[in-house]
């Protein structure tokens, strides 16, 4: 997919005027925190099990070589295989090598953000193969042409009768009368439609929630079971997984499942946890003949060991976006590219560049609540500085912020200067707004007083007021 | 072995400053996977005794919309999945999961049950498996695939119907792995796992348009566990 990080601001100012977007977005505000939040509080342990969920991933990105290679021999022992891809490019060239050494038409395919990241779907239909989102929200997006909005719930961007709109327009061989009014009649048409997919499609692609080290065993999260059809019907399992997805052991495995349905969707266990060790075994009756792991690093290893580190522990439960209040008002598509949010706001940069992605980690409030929610206690606020530090140093941010930015450090870094011509600049704007206590306008400060108004400073500067304290408490 | 295989390793050893592990390091990390020491478990079900388990494990699955009914015995089930079968309006008929245990119930007390052995086709309506555990914790099932119990039973047809013995039911899901080992007899062998372990928390849904649940999205509508309290 094309980035389009670049108009970040001309795309929020678009997801803030779009109604309909508005109302889709109002629906999700509440629902995500709400039932994590009464996920939370039913689990006396769950602060403790974050503490643990952040040591095994630590733990594992410490020694990640060896776990790599404990995970890839237990693969070839259970009858799988392993490609090591190292872009985007090489993971299309190594599943399109499978799909046709099978000599493969349609795929089917559970949701994989990796998928996207590598733009799957563009590159098998160019190869002439049919790829079918299996996913609802998947599969809507996809009829749409458009990207996810959302990592847990890629279509939450939109309202039902916009899903209507696609449903009549793609499933022209049903009666145009028909009602799709409710929700529940779009799902039982997308489960009749895409039952035949499923039990045509030659190969079904997954992504993985973990990798399993000990068992050379991928694990999938979902709600729906497409993602089980998927794996299961066809002829050849392809999982799509980034390096950093590997765990030690089962064990480690289930302390980060008691996270990622609560954190994600406030649910005690998704409805499906499914764990897949190589191709079906002598004697099964159903099950893939071939089992093959697509192992992506596309930027992982160079995150690894300095300071954005910390977000390969991210284990994509969309917490930080659902309790986003930049997310929630402009939406997932303005971020422009896979990840929006603020796990987005951080990985991206690093997957497509600061250049491109700049804007993002400067779309934060930095209010905190990503950092708080977050199952893996992933410092997110403190690397979107450091990209913001990154994109100053490299002289990416616009002339006049750098400018502007500079003049300041100038002055803050003159504390005489600095008090004489803020406690300047207090009197006088003091004494300019003494009627109204407040300005609808003013030079230079067009972007606050756009929205609002600038309150009128009043009294005294924190400075001197904290002098006069000091001052009276060493009288005492 | 790939050179993108040696430059991705190669890349992650530079990252993290050092060369591959020296074999004592490696040891102790292979020791540290042979282990399987457990993590924090939750006292949720882990406090409780069996009968409590039996119960929370009933009341979670409850929860998430699956149905239970408890039965006193083995021989109690043809009954209850025919009056289940009835009550909900379907067919008296299934296909299920070719396994012994089930084979060895009373299926003959119920001849109107139109019974066929195997895996899952397209146009099956309700299905029949047995399952390794029942997780307390969260209400969740445990199924594994194998000869006797083909994967397609479990997400195919529209009704799925689980025997759970009660003994069966444990308090967590590291009790489920302990189980996964057990069978195996080796407790270290990647062989030692089967094709797919399907843990299922009530019937197939999605909240994709408007974040308003949908039970049946792509896997059964409905998920009927049958628990045997025998004493």
């Amino acid at each position: 997919m094309q980035p389009t990080s670049r108009a970040f601001q001309a795309n929020a100012r678009a997801g803030l005027a779009n109604d309909t977007l508005q109302k889709a977005l109002a629906m999700a505000r509440t629902g995500f925190p709400l039932k994590r939040a009464e996920a939370v509080a039913r689990l006396p342990e769950f602060e403790d099990l974050r503490e643990a969920g952040r040591a095994i991933k630590d733990h594992t990105l410490a020694h990640l070589d060896f776990y790599l290679e404990r995970y890839e021999r237990n693969v070839l022992v259970s009858g799988g295989q392993v490609h090591w891809v190292r872009n985007a490019e090489e993971a299309r060239a190594a599943v399109l090598a499978i799909c046709r050494s099978v000599g493969a038409k349609t795929v089917t395919k559970g949701k994989s953000m990796v998928a996207e990241e590598i733009a799957l779907n563009d590159f098998l239909e160019a190869n002439e193969i049919t790829a079918v989102e299996t996913d609802l929200g998947e599969y809507i997006i996809q009829l749409r042409h458009e990207p996810p909005s959302h990592i847990i719930a890629p279509a939450i961007h939109l309202v039902k009768e916009q899903v209507a709109d696609a449903f009549r327009a793609a499933h022209t061989e049903l009666d145009p009368a028909r009602v799709l009014a409710d929700p529940r009649q779009m799902c039982d048409e997308a489960r009749e439609v895409l039952r035949p997919r499923f039990l045509a499609a030659d190969v079904g692609i997954t992504g993985a929630n973990f990798l399993v080290a000990e068992t050379g065993s991928s694990i999938i999260v979902t709600n729906e079971g497409n993602g089980d059809l998927t794996q299961t019907l066809p002829r050849v399992h392809i999982v799509m997984a980034s390096l950093e997805k590997i765990v030690p052991t089962l064990e480690d495995a289930a302390t980060l499942l008691r996270l990622l349905a609560r954190s994600a969707t406030g649910q005690e266990f998704s409805s499906y946890t499914t764990v897949s060790t190589g191709p079906r075994r002598p004697g099964d009756l159903d099950g893939p003949e071939q089992y093959h792991v697509v192992l992506l690093d596309n930027g992982r290893s160079e995150l690894l060991g300095g300071e954005f580190q910390d977000m390969l522990r991210c284990i994509r439960c969309a917490a930080c976006m659902n309790h986003c209040p930049v997310y929630s008002a402009v939406g997932g598509h303005a971020y422009g590219w896979v990840y929006p949010g603020p796990m987005g706001a951080v990985l991206t940069p690093s997957l497509i560049g600061i250049g491109e992605a700049g804007h993002l980690p400067n779309a934060s409030t930095f209010c905190g609540r990503c950092e708080s929610v977050c199952p893996m206690k992933i410092p997110l606020p403190r690397m979107m500085r450091y990209w913001r530090e990154r994109e100053f140093a490299q002289k990416l941010s616009p002339k006049a912020y750098r400018s502007g930015l500079s003049l300041w450090a100038w002055v803050v870094r003159r504390p005489a200067l600095y008090r004489a011509a803020f406690g300047l600049a207090g009197r006088v704007l003091g004494w300019a707004g003494r009627r109204r206590g407040r300005f609808r306008s003013l030079p230079l400060a067009r972007g606050w007083t756009l929205v609002r108004d600038m309150p009128a400073p009043e009294g005294r500067t924190f400075h001197s007021l904290w002098a006069q304290r000091q001052k009276a408490g060493s009288g005492r | 072995m790939s050179a993108a295989r040696d430059d991705i390793l190669g890349r992650v050893r530079d990252a993290l400053k050092r060369g591959p592990l020296d074999p004592e390091q490696a040891q102790e990390l292979d020791r540290r996977l042979a282990e399987h020491r457990r993590n924090l478990v939750p006292q949720r079900a882990a406090a409780l005794d069996h009968a409590g388990r039996v119960a929370l494990f009933a009341a979670m699955a409850e929860e998430v919309q699956a149905t239970v009914a408890r039965v006193a015995a083995p021989d109690a089930v043809p009954e209850e999945v025919a009056r289940y079968l009835a009550s909900e309006n379907l067919p008296a008929e299934l296909v299920m999961a070719p396994d012994p245990a089930l084979d060895t119930l009373p299926w003959e007390t119920r001849p109107l049950l139109r019974i066929r052995r195997g895996r899952a086709e397209a146009g099956d309506n309700v299905s029949l498996t047995p399952c390794l555990a029942a997780i307390a914790e969260t209400g969740t099932l445990m199924l594994v695939s194998g000869a006797d119990t083909p994967t397609t039973l479990n997400f195919l047809p529209d009704t799925h119907i689980v025997v759970v013995r009660g003994e069966q039911v444990v308090a967590s899901y590291e009790d489920g792995w302990d189980l996964i080992r057990a069978r195996a007899g080796s407790s270290n062998q990647p062989q030692a796992m089967p094709r797919t372990i399907n843990f299922i928390t009530g019937p197939s849904r999605t909240g994709d348009i408007e974040q308003r649940i949908q039970l049946g999205a792509h896997g059964p509508r409905r998920l009927h566990i049958i628990v045997i309290d025998e004493s």
